[in-house]
């Protein structure tokens, strides 16, 4: 057996579903009993069958990725329950398996799947997808690149209209359909909350309120996932704020992006022109907007 | 034999494996360290945070940097975008060494975040040998290859595992990162005496030295790292010492994590035995 397909056949054995009673399944990927699986590649020892030793590998694998998936979207596991959640993950798992080097990108591709897949989500899939959508910005905006703060004299000879500004790389921005980013706040709060001394208690007790505060009802939210000082923060855009950073984000000049923002409101009057000022100054005090790269010369 | 080319002829002592919740003791209260171990892996990223309290570290302590997922064993080559921001990461820490394991967890560009045991072949030795000088040759610091926990065995094996991490190290030419207690689980789990392969090792090579603590079960041991370390593991840590002389070391301690004293009072243990080491060579 060659290293290449050694290195398959393991792998297909490891990343195999576990039973429900979390052990190795008895049937291999390729329909075979998994006894007679492991034993043509993995030697028996005087306490071990090859089954076992190999089965030691598959555990492992399940346990690490489903942690992972449960330390990066607590939110959706509020939402759906742990039973629905592992379920979930495991499908996500299988359909999608980790093709990174580093299990920080493992729910990468979790909201396309779940759009393809909402049976895993049953009613909740909206509110679920919105969860996963904010707790990947969460992720994104945590260890995005940030790059140097535009200064005032960056601006010099620009026209305003035609003025290209950047968005920081790590700004998220949402369009939610349900406001998850509180259901968020509660359960960091939940899980830094240590005030009680018993952990069956606590784990009941936390189990109570994130049932409680999961059934939450729809209402539009607009959201700048960013940071200050290396801590992420979930900020409330009104609906034109939130279309003029996107406009600026895509790109666009100051002028098309006010344009943009302001002809798709459908509701009420355009923002007055103080307000717009204001948020301008509130997301430079933020450091929201970075220098351009300078273009490289046309040759 | 203080220092050699494979961990870039340094002289570190005894280090701990930077971990989050010791970030706050560190940076405040400034600990005596000599040195701290870094997962490469948790700082291959773009910004944030991590990479923030990573630079200050940097400011007051030397770093060497430790990965868990290049894989050298892997079939597949070595994947480009890890290589790169590996080396973004490299001329941040200025590592004067580089660690991974000599193991797989990769093919076909799947991923299963595992070190999982090699098949102890000539065809492996070589092709992993291979993968460890592409790699060097990239990121242009000294590699240490480290030694494996397993909980398998392969039909295919041609050799022992000691035989296996010396054909590699001596095809590459490269270092080794010894790890004591891997040794040791995998001693207890193969059935063979840890001894011979303490013995059998080229102490030339040995760059660095983990120490750590593990899990025993009813039928194998789990390396595990939230543990102090026991006294069969120190007494190979002591014939390795004995063989390499004074060599960098460092205690891993992954889960369950004590406080920082408690971690760094474990690790320091390890200075009675490079004491010993080095007395025993002068005379």
């Amino acid at each position: 057996m060659s290293l290449l397909s050694l290195q398959r056949t393991m792998a297909l054995a490891v990343m195999n579903p576990l039973t429900r009673s979390e052990h190795m399944s008895g049937v291999a990927p390729n329909g075979e009993r998994m006894k007679k699986y492991a034993s043509r590649f993995i030697k028996p020892n005087d306490r071990l069958t090859s089954f076992e030793r190999l089965e030691i590998y598959n555990k492992q694998y399940w346990f690490r990725l489903l942690a992972g998936l449960m330390e990066d979207f607590p939110g959706v596991q509020a939402i759906l329950g742990n039973r629905k959640f592992e379920e979930l993950c495991r499908a996500y798992l299988q359909d999608c398996p980790s093709r990174s080097f580093t299990l920080r990108n493992l729910g990468r591709d979790l909201e396309g799947w779940l759009r393809k897949n909402p049976s895993w989500a049953g009613s909740r899939q909206a509110m679920a997808l919105d969860m996963v959508r904010l707790e990947w910005a969460d992720i994104e905006a945590f260890d995005g690149k940030a790059e140097p703060p535009l200064k005032a004299e960056d601006l010099a000879g620009s026209s305003a209209g035609n003025l290209r500004l950047k968005l920081q790389p790590y700004i998220q921005l949402l369009s939610l359909h349900y406001p998850v980013d509180s259901l968020v706040l509660k359960i960091k709060g939940l899980n830094e909350d240590t005030e009680f001394s018993s952990n069956a208690f606590r784990e009941r007790r936390k189990r109570k309120q994130v049932q409680a505060i999961a059934k939450l009802k729809p209402a539009r939210i607009f959201l700048a996932v960013h940071r200050v000082d290396y801590t992420v923060y979930f900020r409330r855009l009104d609906e034109s704020e939130y279309r003029l950073l996107l406009a600026i984000q895509d790109g666009k000049t100051l002028g098309q992006a006010v344009s943009h923002a302001f002809a798709t409101k459908k509701k009420g009057p355009p923002p007055e022109p103080a307000q717009v000022a204001g948020w301008f100054q509130g997301w430079a005090s933020l450091g929201w907007f970075c220098a351009n790269q300078p273009k490289r010369p046309a040759r | 034999m203080p220092a050699n080319q494979f961990n870039a002829f340094t002289n570190y002592g005894v280090g701990i494996g930077l971990r989050t919740p010791h970030y706050n003791h560190i940076l405040t209260r400034k600990p005596v360290v000599d040195w701290f171990e870094i997962i490469s892996e948790n700082f291959m990223i773009d910004g944030g945070r991590p990479l923030h309290l990573l630079d200050q570290i940097l400011e007051q302590y030397r770093v060497v940097q430790h990965g868990v997922s290049m894989y050298f064993g892997s079939a597949e080559k070595a994947n480009r975008e890890h290589l790169r921001r590996l080396k973004e990461l490299v001329k941040r820490t200025k590592t004067p060494w580089l660690s991974d394991h000599l193991c797989w967890g990769s093919v076909d560009g799947r991923y299963t975040h595992d070190l999982l045991p090699m098949p102890y072949t000539f065809e492996a030795a070589k092709k992993t040998a291979q993968k460890v000088r592409e790699v060097r040759d990239f990121l242009e610091v000294p590699i240490a290859v480290e030694n494996v926990s397993s909980y398998a065995e392969f039909h295919v094996s041609e050799m022992t595992e000691w035989e296996f991490l010396n054909e590699v190290v001596e095809r590459a030419d490269c270092g080794i990162l010894l790890d004591v207690n891997n040794i040791y689980v995998s001693s207890q789990n193969h059935s063979f005496n840890p001894m011979t392969y303490v013995e059998s090792v080229p102490a030339e090579r040995v760059a660095q030295i983990h120490i750590a603590g593990h899990s025993k079960y009813e039928k194998y041991i789990l390396d595990t790292h939230d543990h102090p370390v026991i006294d069969p593991v120190w007494k190979l840590y002591d014939r390795a010492i004995q063989r390499a002389g004074h060599t960098a070391t460092l205690l891993e301690w992954d889960d369950n994590i004590p406080t920082f004293k408690e971690v760094h009072n474990e690790a320091l243990k390890a200075n009675r035995f490079l004491a010993k080491g080095v007395l025993a060579r002068a005379v």
